[in-house]
């Protein structure tokens, strides 16, 4: 039986029928077309596929689509606005803290919200922070300096 | 930090910001499973549960019957299909039949057995759970030492002795330097089999019009040449009915340097079915299906004079290789060989590779491929000889170098170091960790109980592949550049770049030489309809080989590029600088916008010239390049964990001449990492029925942000004289550097107890029970 979900993705409204089962990533990715995040494991481990729901992140590989419903998601593609990149993008541009880019859209949702909550935070605390996002590129150092240059640049 | 340059700066050297970015970091790329097509069906794959197993029988009817699915395929169906190939040869290889579906027999836990295809991947995923599989399980091997003992297993029946090949190497007179030598140190050594877990799965799209007869599979892969001229053949197409596209990539480190099974497969579904078909792989597969790295046992033997000279070095090889040959299989040993003697004047090698089968997924190329191996067993070989005669360990290495004034050197093992000067990153290192004040801190602080400890490492990489007699299926790499009527300027290149980043560095090569902003040039790359031929992206080549290839096809523009311009301001004393040519008589300039115009439009042509501004270049390289290094760790034990905290890490590599910096220094840190993760973390596990216990990022340890130290990276520059750029690679190098320099610090550390060696990974439990046993393992 399928359900009708009804909610705000990137700021704008969207319903669909879809199974119960359908998971979140799926729907995001292959009803509505948003194919930033990404699907690395299906286990929550990696954090490919991190998004924002009602501004908290969350793995939307292990969640499904009608525990959505009502409410408001935030993919990658939702963060610049009018073609001005979030200050966490052009951070992770500046200090090449991608190479292959599979994990970025996730890193970058983590990195965001590290920052809203704390402004000012330690290299131990970003690293803390994107415990759950994996990078098989970069080894993690060039992306610790994009979060606390986007730090400074956003308390400036 | 990037830079930003003003245009009459050349652009190589530079710390730029990738043009690749801003599509990956506003999730605007499309990666394999972003594409849609109208009608897509998607397959799913059935794999074997048993590590060997005879199929006793198969019924796949009731999947047939699931609403929703299209097709089911097994063994018998794909029986045109031809094998997965292995693109390595060594004399007497033993190659097994290797179908893209089992037949009657499965060899590996995750050994695929039938696809469904159905309209959608939850119907797909449902049906596989209908399909009715009669398994008779078989006794399995999973280890390569007891796969060689009398009665083992056999893996193929027909080669009960599970060894696919023997390989024997030496160079001078090892037997008479072992005889006369004052020391000689043993030492078994294991680099653990890895999973290379790129974060991006593998995953194909095959598309076939019938009516034009031509295939179209996107896969995510390092080779999309290469891929098409093998898939072709596999599925008995003409190459130019079937075009490869390489979509965003999300790494491959040599996981996607291969041709598997799901290709031909794929294509082989949308042939059948007459509709796109898309297979994803999920982790569990990839863990299970893809290629893993390494798998050595290695017993080495080190002959040294007492003053510490080193004369000779033995090595008995043991390759666990798993069921397949995969593309480059037995390949990747014989690299191991080529780089036993490290930077040292071994002028006396020996070295026995045994090539063993055992149920498990094939070994083949994981970042460095090979190089690791030989480079962790010599300076682990080195520390022990160091242990032995009481020498640091740093100046046994100085004493041993080739030394600055010997290149081009010919290796024991037959090869020619290009160019290198092996003291001076160590001295750099030495100078960087301030390293006679950290002996005597580390003395210090052993003696109030902490166990601190230094490792050095040294390494050599052969890199830049290479030269085609040395390479299967060519060394070359290619370039076409293209300025267009406006002025603009594309370049096709065949290698096929996956988070490399030569979207830029190839824009900064062809920026430069034709003096135009860096925003007027676009790469391309990843589709065998656009450009020319490739090689791919593999063994720290993409720059190495295919940034000459875009020099030298820059170079044929600029002659043609000259000679409009002596045509359009009427003078032979001319010359192409910034973008312009100028009358070096008159002051009179050309652009290169009116040049190109000139080139196309084609009123007047200069003699013996054709229209338009395109050059290609197919580059051989001469020989292949050595990039070199030191890495210094300091790590210091828990007694209580048995954890190993970094304290800190220097690199200091040489990889010639850089053309970004800031690239570079991504390339070595995430190398560091991944060298990290073998030296403490990670390890494919499979038990002694071949299960495969280590199966999701759950079971096996990806380091984290929070599970690594700062890196602290350096380099000093030795152009390669291979190629006119200078460069030598550095895709590979933090991963080879960085093991041997972990455990040798975690040995050193443990000294005092007894302990001369440890195999990798340094888990927290290994090294706790070591301690509570008192070094006694």
């Amino acid at each position: 039986m399928k359900r009708r979900i009804t909610l705000k993705i990137n700021g704008k409204v969207y319903s669909h029928e879809v199974e119960p089962r359908m998971l979140l990533i799926h729907y995001l990715r292959e009803v509505v077309g948003f194919t930033g995040p990404h699907i690395g494991c299906e286990t929550s481990i990696c954090g490919a596929c991190t998004v924002a729901l009602d501004e908290k992140i969350v793995k939307s590989c292990t969640m499904l689509a009608v525990q959505a419903d009502g409410r408001e998601v935030l993919t990658i593609e939702g963060l610049a606005s009018n073609g001005t990149l979030h200050p966490v993008q052009e951070a992770f541009w500046n200090e090449h803290a991608l190479q292959c880019g599979f994990c970025t859209p996730g890193m970058i949702m983590a990195s965001k919200q590290l920052l809203e909550r704390n402004p000012r935070p330690t290299d131990e605390q970003i690293r803390h922070a994107l415990e759950g996002n994996l990078c098989r590129c970069t080894g993690y150092q060039h992306i610790v300096n994009a979060v606390r240059t986007a730090a400074s640049r956003m308390g400036a | 930090m990037a830079t930003t340059v003003t245009k009459a700066e050349t652009l190589v050297g530079r710390r730029l910001r990738r043009k690749e970015d801003p599509r990956l970091i506003t999730g605007t790329a499309t990666y394999v499973d972003d594409i849609q097509m109208p009608g897509m069906h998607y397959a799913a794959i059935l794999r074997s549960p048993h590590a060997a197993a005879r199929i006793r029988s198969l019924n796949v009817q009731p999947a047939l019957d699931h609403p929703g699915v299209a097709a089911v395929f097994t063994g018998a169906d794909v029986a045109g299909v031809g094998p997965v190939p292995c693109g390595a040869s060594l004399p007497g290889l033993r190659v097994p039949a290797h179908s893209v579906l089992a037949r009657d027999r499965v060899y590996f836990v995750g050994h695929p057995v039938a696809v469904v295809v159905a309209t959608d991947r939850y119907v797909a995923a449902d049906a596989l759970d209908l399909i009715e599989v009669e398994y008779q399980p078989l006794p399995a091997v999973a280890n390569p030492e007891k796969a060689l003992e009398p009665g083992a297993p056999a893996v193929h029946p027909e080669w009960p002795d599970n060894l696919a090949f023997t390989y024997h190497q030496e160079g001078g007179e090892p037997d008479r330097a072992f005889a006369e030598a004052d020391v000689v140190v043993r030492q078994r050594i294991i680099s653990q089999r890895l999973i290379p877990t790129a974060m991006e799965t593998r995953g194909v799209v095959a598309d076939y019009r019938g009516a034009e007869k031509s295939l179209t599979i996107y896969s995510s892969t390092q080779i999309p040449h290469l891929m098409r001229s093998l898939v072709a053949q596999m599925l008995g197409l003409a190459e130019n009915r079937l075009r490869v596209i390489t979509p965003e990539v999300g790494g491959g480190f040599g996981s996607k340097l291969n041709v598997y099974a799901e290709e031909a497969l794929m294509g082989f579904v949308a042939m059948k079915i007459g509709k796109p078909v898309k297979w994803i792989e999920s982790r569990r597969e990839n863990f299970q299906c893809t290629i893993h790295g390494r798998g050595h046992v290695d017993y080495y033997e080190i002959a040294a004079r007492k003053d510490g000279a080193v004369l000779g070095l033995r090595l008995k090889l043991i390759q666990d290789l798993g069921a397949y040959h995969q593309l480059l299989t037995p390949a990747i040993p014989t690299l191991s060989v080529l780089m036993m003697p490290g930077l040292y004047k071994f002028r006396n090698v020996s070295a026995d590779i045994l090539g063993v089968f055992t149920n498990c997924v094939p070994t083949d190329a994981y970042r460095g491929a090979g190089r690791p191996e030989a480079t962790h067993g010599v300076e682990r070989m080195m520390d022990l000889l160091a242990a032995e005669l009481r020498m640091d360990p740093a100046e046994l290495r100085l004493l041993n170098f080739i030394g600055a004034d010997e290149f081009p050197y010919a290796t024991a093992t037959g090869l020619s170091y290009d160019s290198g000067n092996y003291a001076e990153p160590l001295k750099k290192a030495l100078d960087l960790v301030d390293y006679h004040r950290l002996r005597e801190q580390q003395q210090q602080a052993k003696a109030s109980g902490r166990l601190v400890g230094i490792g050095i490492s040294t390494y050599g990489e052969i890199c830049a592949f290479g030269p085609s007699p040395a390479t299967p299926a060519g060394g070359w790499e290619s370039a076409t550049v293209k300025i267009e009527p406006s002025g603009a300027v594309t370049v096709m290149t065949g290698a096929s770049p996956h988070g490399q980043g030569e979207e830029t560095t190839f824009a900064q090569i062809a920026a430069d030489e034709l003096g135009v902003p860096i925003e007027d040039v676009i790469v391309v790359h990843g589709d065998t309809a656009i450009v020319q031929y490739g090689i791919g992206t593999f063994g720290s080549r993409g720059t190495a080989v295919g940034g000459p290839a875009v020099y030298y096809a820059l170079q044929d523009l600029k002659a043609k590029i000259l000679k409009f311009g002596e045509l359009l301001l009427e003078s032979s004393d001319v010359t192409f600088s910034g973008g312009v040519c100028t009358c070096n008589r008159t002051g009179k300039t050309v652009t290169l916008a009116q040049i190109a115009a000139a080139s196309y439009r084609a009123m007047k042509l200069p003699p013996n010239t054709e229209p338009g501004l395109v050059a290609t270049h197919f580059w051989e390289p001469p020989n292949f390049a050595f990039p070199f290094g030191a890495h210094i760790v300091v790590s210091e034990v828990d007694p209580e964990t048995g954890q190993v905290e970094i304290k800190r890490y220097v690199a200091v590599d040489d990889c010639g001449k850089i053309i970004n910096p800031l690239l570079v220094d991504g390339q070595v840190h995430g190398g560091v990492v991944q060298g990290l993760g073998q030296a403490l973390f990670e390890q494919a596990v499979y038990d002694q029925d071949g299960q495969l216990v280590t199966g999701e990022l759950m079971d096996y340890a990806v380091p984290k942000a929070t599970m690594v130290p700062w890196i602290e990276s350096d380099h000093t520059t030795t152009p390669s004289p291979v190629n006119p750029l200078g460069v030598k690679g550095v895709g590979e190098a933090g991963t080879i550097g960085c093991s041997p320099a972990v455990v040798n610090s975690v040995v050193d550390a443990l000294g005092h107890l007894g302990v001369r060696h440890l195999d990798m990974p340094l888990t927290p439990e290994k090294l706790w029970k070591l301690i509570q046993a008192g070094g006694q393992a």
